[in-house]
């Protein structure tokens, strides 16, 4: 661990720069939710297009950032890995923000509320991946987490919802608890909650059983949040029941936020105990992969189906994280990366998934015939599905590239074959989406595409198709810049 | 600059026909000619390729070379192992093109993009020097076949294309993993230093399991072959030309450019158990070849058995086995297709496969009867056309190698004589008795365009095949020697290693 700058003291405005980005969103949520408040004949609309310019400004302004630097006694870090995951949280809220608009209203989601709340998540978001200690880990996990349950249940008239949004709450708040425990344990067995001091007080020959303890409960903590099985459960329930638009959200940001942090927490505090929770990085990662496989192929739903596409996504980016070497983690970085990108437009396209009489559709077998009918959409959807099997030449198998790149040159080989024989089960499902729109004949007309969904498709399956040619070497570059900050 | 010419320009041409809108016959026809254009420039580019091509060294030749990342770099250039697989692809694409206007009535748009993307897949596929880029284009492959077959396919389309794709698939992921391995072991994808770096026998073992997954399946090799009959049957006739005359090459081409290149010692341990199932192959799908009612299913099978004698040859390690190997894909390839292309001509006048359902041909389609007489005199090997060559080459090697795999062998030439010639008595010859076909046309003037043209090579071969043995003996020779070497050194050091 080598943070360069250790200002632990605030003299001035200026010496707080590293962290301007997360002020100006918490100032700028704040300052957004009180005009919302006082301006009484506001439209949901505006807010939510104001809050998407938040947060381009925070990206911006993330993007520009100096180098790196340690803050506020030490619990608040910026560094390039920090940079890049905030990156694509940012990039994928603002996304999932966009592709909302235009379905808000039949979602229940066209309240202020809605976008102040995301815009919150986000901040909580940030903060977990600057966390450099187990205090603000927690604090910006829980932000995280209160926006996302209320956001979970905002269709209150909708059972389904409600529903939803319980289950995340009732699992999120037990896995928070043994995140909280987990922390006290190591706490207790190191002195410390500081995550590059921990390192420190743990050697692999003096390492007591209550700090493997502690960094068990740890890390089930978090395999919650991104949901890895086996604490994947409430995940089909939740994205089935949620609004289409927080499902998208939930797909997306979370997980890499979440991810983040469990790069950080293994390949920093726990480095000199490698062997230990690799062994578990490696199960978590066989069980995702292989259950997500096996388990999507009997769903009808495609929000379910999605669900298990993600937990089997979560498998995927852990094989790079079981390496335990940069490589790894760099697999890891570049795997989120593409996957925020596959799910924004996946989602980009759900939501544009309608009847011509406007009810939205939930189940694969109504997208039959949808290339006859909607061509384009079809041939986006298409793509993200090959894109997901992680077929060349698209974008999802270079990310598949780079993680079980580093899982081959630690000799993770049984990983490494278990998880491209996954691979191959899961192409099952994704190619049951293509059959249904390509080979079978049309039974119903399907709705136009708003205008900002079809940008975000073509924007999106422009980069999946030319993924080595264009964003290819530099998101390769500056994920490798990312991993060796750590 | 040529090669990525040549890779490309089908792709270029499959972007400007996604511009093309409208519905209707119009349209229809102006992407038919779009995309004849398309493939007829790129035929041009490639035979021009060949006419440039340096048969006298064994170097790479139009070598391309932009660095990507660490592990991918965009690496181009050809030799004599490879060079001759790109014409043939690029000269059996306008003939695919011109078969949709007869066949193909629905999506021909959609059709002709998805053909155009998949020609750049297997050029590049053949004319790259980076491992993970062949990977990227191999595998590649897989998505646009798999609309080929699914959506312009017959009855059982949907079955036939998932088997066609599963079996690729979990084939080739297994070999994603041996060329990840052979990065770490050698520092580079780089194709040319591959070929010279020397893995450990141990190593060679595993990786040489891994790619023969992958190459086993798309060979076919019996027992793999299982998802080829399906996918040859319920593909358009377009597809199944290209599913035959290329995409099995493309197996062979990868044991040769990688397994018996890359890892000697492993496919010297394993020849035994490669000669088996190509043995295996020869006479059993041959058997079964000779009881089969579907035209289509019967040439599928003898697909089988045909590349059968290919990587019997190929794993014989010795000049006369790869060269006959080379010769034997290049002449099935025009052959095959050739042969698909028949079927397709009688499949869109009577819209059935089944063999009963013909016979008497001779009396209404003697032009139809004549061309078909040479693909099928090809298909058995007769002497003087191109199928002999390949055949008799194969034969040699193996005889030097092992007598008995000859010797059985030799019963698959004996079969194939009778299945593709039963086949062509029972279409072309006897009464013309079913009224159905009392009104059935010659050659139209377009088929005729596709068909001449694939006769001549085929008799131009049986007769002169001295532009492919030339064009490829300088690498064969280099091919043969390193395995000659390598097992020389391997057995050597068993000798010595007794010795003490």
């Amino acid at each position: 661990m080598q943070s360069a700058i250790t200002s632990s003291d605030i003299t001035s405005f200026a010496s707080l720069a590293p962290a301007y980005p997360e002020l100006l969103l918490a100032v700028g949520t704040v300052v957004l939710l009180l005009i919302a408040l006082f301006w009484k004949s506001h439209r949901s609309g505006v807010i939510a297009g104001v809050a998407i310019v938040l947060l381009i400004a925070t990206f911006a302004l993330l993007v520009m950032q100096p180098g790196d630097a340690v803050l506020f006694n030490g619990v608040f870090i910026v560094d390039g890995f920090a940079r890049y995951m905030k990156a694509l949280v940012l990039g994928g809220a603002a996304f999932i923000l966009l592709i909302s608009l235009s379905s808000a209203r039949e979602h229940g989601l066209d309240k202020f509320e809605y976008s102040i709340l995301i815009l919150l998540a986000t901040l909580g978001m940030m903060v977990m991946v600057s966390a450099n200690d187990l205090m603000s880990l927690y604090v910006g996990l829980e932000l995280q987490s209160l926006a996302l349950y209320v956001v979970a249940a905002m269709k209150r008239d909708d059972s389904k919802a409600t529903e939803a949004g319980l289950k995340y709450f009732v699992l999120g708040a037990l896995s928070s608890g043994m995140l909280l425990y987990g922390a006290s344990l190591v706490y207790g067995f190191t002195g410390t909650t500081q995550i590059d001091q921990i390192v420190n007080a743990i050697t692999a020959e003096n390492r007591s059983i209550g700090l493997i303890f502690g960094m068990v409960f740890l890390l089930a903590g978090i395999a919650f949040k991104i949901s890895a099985v086996p604490f994947h459960m409430w995940t089909p329930d939740v994205y089935e029941g949620a609004p289409t638009p927080v499902t998208a959200f939930f797909a997306a940001a979370p997980k890499v936020a979440a991810m983040a942090l469990f790069v950080r927490v293994t390949m920093v505090s726990f480095e000199s105990v490698t062997r230990d929770w690799q062994q578990i990085v490696i199960f978590l990662s066989i069980a995702s992969m292989g259950l997500a496989a096996f388990a999507a192929i009997g769903q009808n739903n495609l929000k379910r189906l999605m669900a298990y596409s993600s937990i089997g996504h979560v498998g995927f980016a852990l094989v790079g994280l079981s390496a335990g070497t940069i490589t790894g983690a760099e697999g890891v970085a570049v795997y989120m990366a593409i996957y925020v990108a596959m799910t924004v437009g996946v989602f980009a396209c759900l939501l544009s998934f309608k009847t011509a009489d406007g009810s939205p559709i939930e189940t694969i077998g109504e997208l039959a015939g949808l290339s006859r009918k909607r061509p384009f959409v079809a041939a986006i959807f298409a793509i993200l599905m090959f894109s997901l099997i992680g077929l060349p030449p698209l974008a999802g198998f270079f990310a598949k590239w780079q993680v079980f790149l580093a899982a081959i040159e630690q000799g993770l080989f049984v990983l490494a074959v278990i998880g491209v024989l996954a691979s191959a089960v899961s192409a099952f499902y994704y190619l049951r989406i293509v059959k249904v729109m390509y080979f079978d004949e049309p039974t119903h007309e399907f709705a136009a595409v708003p205008a900002e969904l079809g940008a975000v498709m073509a924007g999106v399956g422009f980069v999946v198709v030319t993924y080595f040619v264009t964003v290819g070497a530099p998101l390769t570059a500056a994920a490798a810049l990312a991993a060796g900050s750590l | 600059m040529l090669l990525s010419v040549i890779t490309f320009l089908p792709a270029l041409g499959a972007l400007v026909l996604l511009f093309i809108t409208g519905k209707g016959e119009a349209v229809d026809n102006l992407s038919r000619w779009i995309a004849l254009g398309f493939t007829v420039a790129t035929a041009a580019l490639s035979l021009w390729l060949w006419y440039l091509f340096d048969p006298t060294t064994t170097a790479f030749q139009f070598v391309e070379n932009i660095p990507f990342s660490d592990s991918i770099g965009y690496r181009m250039g050809v030799d004599g192992i490879s060079v001759l697989f790109i014409p043939l692809t690029a000269v059996l694409m306008p003939a695919v093109v011109l078969t949709s206007w007869g066949s193909i009535t629905k999506r021909v748009k959609e059709y002709l993009i998805v053909f155009l993307i998949l020609e750049t897949f297997m050029i590049g596929a053949f004319a790259t020097l980076d491992l993970a880029i062949f990977y990227v284009f191999f595998e590649g492959t897989l998505i646009p076949m798999f609309l080929i077959i699914g959506i312009w396919g017959g009855a059982r389309r949907i079955q036939a294309t998932y088997k066609f794709f599963f079996y690729s698939f979990t084939g080739t992921v297994l070999m994603l993993l041996a060329i990840m391995y052979m990065y770490w072991q050698a520092g580079t994808l780089d194709i040319r230093v591959l070929l010279d770096f020397k893995f450990p026998p141990e190593v060679q073992t595993w990786l040489w399991i891994g790619f023969f997954a992958s190459f086993a399946v798309k060979m076919p090799m019996w027992p793999f072959h299982r998802w080829l009959p399906e996918a040859h049957v319920e593909a358009p006739t377009g597809g199944s030309v290209i599913l035959a005359a290329i995409l099995l090459k493309m197996g062979g081409y990868g044991f040769i450019r990688f397994s018996i290149s890359m890892f000697p010692d492993a496919s010297h341990q394993f020849s035994t158990f490669v000669f088996v199932l190509s043995i295996a192959a020869i006479i059993i799908t041959s058997l079964i070849a000779l009881v089969q009612t579907d035209i289509k299913k019967l040439i599928a099978y003898s697909s089988v058995a045909h590349m059968g004698f290919v990587t019997m040859g190929i794993f014989t390690g010795n000049i006369y086995g790869i060269h006959g190997a080379i010769f034997q894909m290049i002449s099935h390839g025009v052959v095959s297709a050739a042969l698909f292309l028949c079927v397709g001509v009688v499949y869109d006048r009577m819209h059935t496969r089944e063999i009963d359902a013909y016979g008497g041909f001779v009396e209404r389609m003697p032009r139809y009867a004549f061309a078909f007489m040479v693909f099928t005199m090809a298909n058995v090997g007769l002497p003087g056309t191109s199928g002999f060559i390949g055949e008799f080459l194969t034969m040699f090697a193996v005889f030097q190698v092992n007598t008995w795999v000859a010797f059985f062998a030799a019963f698959g030439v004996i079969l194939s004589a009778g299945y593709a010639l039963w086949l062509y008595r029972r279409v072309i010859f006897g009464a013309l008795t079913k009224e159905s076909l009392k009104g059935i046309l010659d050659l139209d003037a377009r088929e005729a365009v596709v068909l001449v043209p694939l006769v001549i090579l085929t008799i131009l071969f049986g007769f002169y095949p001295a532009p492919i043995l030339d064009a490829t003996a300088a690498s064969v020779n280099l091919v043969a020697q390193n395995f000659a070497n390598a097992i020389g050194a391997a057995s050597e050091a068993a000798v010595a290693a007794a010795g003490h």
